[in-house]
């Protein structure tokens, strides 16, 4: 109990400081800081739209947030969960349209995209497995280049960020967008890969709010990656490694083989932002639908110790802040949605930081970190 | 296709060169230091918000080229107490730093200009277009000098390389590691303003896109050295150039050539060259590593 309590000290005290630098900035602009947060954090807790939107914006935040600690137990760094959820969603996307059959454009006349048009007992398992697969693959290449080149895994999956980006954005622009529509978007997906709203289920949460059934798949993600790590002779192996992969190799385990299966299943769980956002709310790719959930995993993932619980709470605390932040960025005179961009940057640094105070966070960073 | 290449896209690869280069001259002095430095893209964000802002107010650009060298050393003195003082991990601390200068220029362009993220219009006679790409080039043998013939820049080679050596020979790899890290961000912020008041005559959010990244993929490119720096720079420059050159033309077949593949090639090299394929690209061996003085 002592034990937890000192884990969640630490983690509490980053985020007071974050909140007491926003305000200083916030204060500097000419708002008033107190009003400023207690609309934050009342609008986020509101019911059923604060509620139903927090925990909307928590979802793809706890999986990229799961991403990030399953690399982080490993000893590596994964900031390309941005790429791998983009690549990801639209590889969700295009299965959607491809076996989805006929559907309706947003100029109303049918549209056929697809090859074929399967049932949603078949088509929805298939997208979903498209994401995760396609996460798995563009957060593996990192992982592949580490073991056998030994190149940083930091600087390959921000090229990578940038190189998923271009992609999908040409495959979209060339070959899945609506002749005509002025957004960059793929044509809407097969109805039978639609996710169904937690609305149609809970009494009180109208259906117009976008949290739908992949909140449940994240919650599951969360038990999951804790019985992955924690209860199997993989999970051990990736610990082990991040822990000390010379002991590590020693001991018979193969760090390579490690690293590449930690960065697969990191990018396996980014990927599964696509379920949430494709599958579950837009129906269509989107460019640019992700405000950097990627990074904001890294947030998530140190202010929640790593841990599949620390990353379930601190998403959700990062979901208010999306949520308040929009509300704020309207009923304030100055303040934007950009403070939940600051307060985040500071929570990070502060947690980053805090490695010098107790030494804890030495455990996450490989000593023998391959070169930039 | 000859009308594509010409003198015009030369200038315009070495103005678009020069706000890399200027970056990654930035990054060079802060990794051989031994200090990973991937808060370029915020730096330069920094510099570029604060440039455009003073030039706005001051009606002149000096005063904001000053400003915005201020705010990239002020931004880098916090990634280099993070990384030196508290030896937090130098990628998530430069991580931080990047999303910070991502959220505040927009905040507080909402507060003094009421905008989303931009500031107003600078008038063409205020700006600064060719200085910073003069101050660019230049800086690339005087990099070289400090770098391989001042007693500074052997001190600063010898810290990324091998610290406990350093220090044992009486080098201070605190001070050596502080001024690096806030000379990059100093460099960094010029290269930051040139874009906002010299390429261009405002602020915009996120107007660097990813140039920082790039600044540092050819800091890898050019394997850490000056002059192999500038000229990674001068080819990500002019793929850059060629991408905007070839904006809306037609091949032959009557479709328009996809830039998204010429836009790519800065990252895929990076990797390639990490990877090994084009020569051994070295880092400093101490980069990355917080240094903690024996007892």
């Amino acid at each position: 109990m002592r034990a937890l309590l000192r884990e969640l000290a630490f983690p509490l005290v980053a985020v007071i400081a974050a909140f007491i630098v926003g305000g200083l900035f916030v204060w500097l602009i000419g708002d008033d800081p107190f009003h400023t947060y207690s609309l934050l954090i009342g609008s986020a807790l509101s019911w059923p739209d604060g509620v139903g939107y927090t925990l909307f914006y928590a979802t793809p935040l706890i999986f990229t947030g799961l991403a990030v600690a399953v690399a982080f137990r490993c000893g590596l760094l994964n900031i390309g969960a941005e790429g791998q959820l983009i690549v990801s969603a639209f590889a969700a996307a295009w299965v959607s349209i491809k076996f989805g059959g006929v559907v309706v454009d947003v100029f109303g006349s049918p549209l056929n995209y697809s090859w074929a048009s399967l049932p949603a007992l078949l088509l929805l398992p298939l997208s979903m497995l498209a994401a995760i697969v396609a996460g798995a693959v563009w957060g593996g290449i990192p992982g592949f280049l580490k073991a056998r080149f030994g190149s940083h895994e930091v600087i390959n999956t921000i090229m990578l960020n940038f190189i998923a980006a271009a992609l999908v954005s040409y495959f979209t622009q060339y070959y899945y967008k609506i002749p005509g529509d002025p957004i960059l978007q793929t044509a809407p997906i097969g109805t039978a890969a639609h996710i169904a709203r937690l609305g149609r289920f809970i009494p009180g949460l109208p259906e117009r709010i976008p949290l739908n059934l992949a909140f449940l798949l994240a919650l599951l993600a969360c038990a999951l990656v804790y019985v992955f790590l924690w209860r199997t002779k993989w999970g051990y192996e990736i610990r082990s490694t991040g822990a000390n992969p010379l002991a590590a190799e020693y001991g018979g385990i193969s760090v390579r083989k490690q690293i590449v299966l930690a960065m697969a299943v990191s990018g396996a769980l980014a990927g599964m932002v696509g379920i949430n956002e494709v599958l579950g709310f837009r129906h269509r790719y989107y460019e640019g639908f992700s405000p950097g959930y990627g990074f904001t995993g890294i947030a998530v993932a140190l202010l929640g110790r790593n841990h599949p619980v620390g990353v379930l709470l601190s998403a959700i605390l990062f979901g208010i802040l999306i949520r308040g932040g929009i509300f704020v960025d309207a009923f304030t005179d100055h303040v934007t949605k950009d403070l939940v961009q600051v307060l985040q940057a500071v929570v990070i640094l502060f947690v980053a930081a805090e490695g010098a105070f107790r030494g804890s966070f030495g455990r996450f960073s490989l000593l023998k970190r391959s070169k930039v | 296709m000859r009308d594509i290449f010409t003198l015009a896209l030369l200038f315009s690869a070495i103005r678009l060169a020069t706000p890399l280069l200027l970056a990654a001259l930035g990054g060079l002095f802060s990794e051989r230091s031994g200090v990973i430095n991937i808060a370029l893209e915020g730096l330069m964000l920094a510099g570029a918000f604060t440039a455009a802002s003073v030039t706005h107010y001051a009606h002149n650009p000096w005063a904001g080229l000053l400003a915005g060298i201020c705010a990239g050393v002020l931004a880098a003195g916090v990634h280099a107490v993070a990384c030196i003082r508290f030896k937090a991990d130098q990628v998530v601390s430069g991580t931080a730093i990047n999303m910070l200068f991502l959220g505040l220029p927009a905040l507080f362009s909402g507060a003094l200009f009421a905008s989303s993220g931009s500031t107003p219009q600078i008038p063409k006679d205020q700006l600064i277009p060719w200085t910073p790409v003069i101050i660019a080039f230049v800086l690339v043998p005087v990099t070289w000098y400090i770098l391989y013939r001042t007693a500074f820049g052997l001190r600063l080679r010898s810290v990324g390389e091998n610290p406990e050596a350093a220090d044992a020979a009486g080098v201070s790899v605190k001070k050596i590691r502080y001024t690096a890290v806030l000379l990059s961000g100093a460099l960094a912020a010029i290269g930051g303003a040139y874009l906002s008041i010299g390429q261009s005559s405002l602020f915009t959010r996120n107007m660097t896109s990813g140039r920082g990244f790039i600044a540092l993929a050819a800091l890898i490119f050019g394997k850490w050295r000056p002059v192999q720096t500038m000229l990674a720079c001068l080819l990500f420059g002019f793929t850059e150039a060629v991408a905007i050159q070839l904006q809306g033309v037609k091949m032959p077949s009557g479709d328009e050539i996809p830039n998204q593949f010429i836009q790519i090639i800065p990252y895929v090299l990076t990797i390639v060259v990490l990877a090994g394929f084009i020569g051994q690209s070295r880092a400093p061996r101490a980069l990355g590593l917080p240094y903690v003085k024996e007892k």
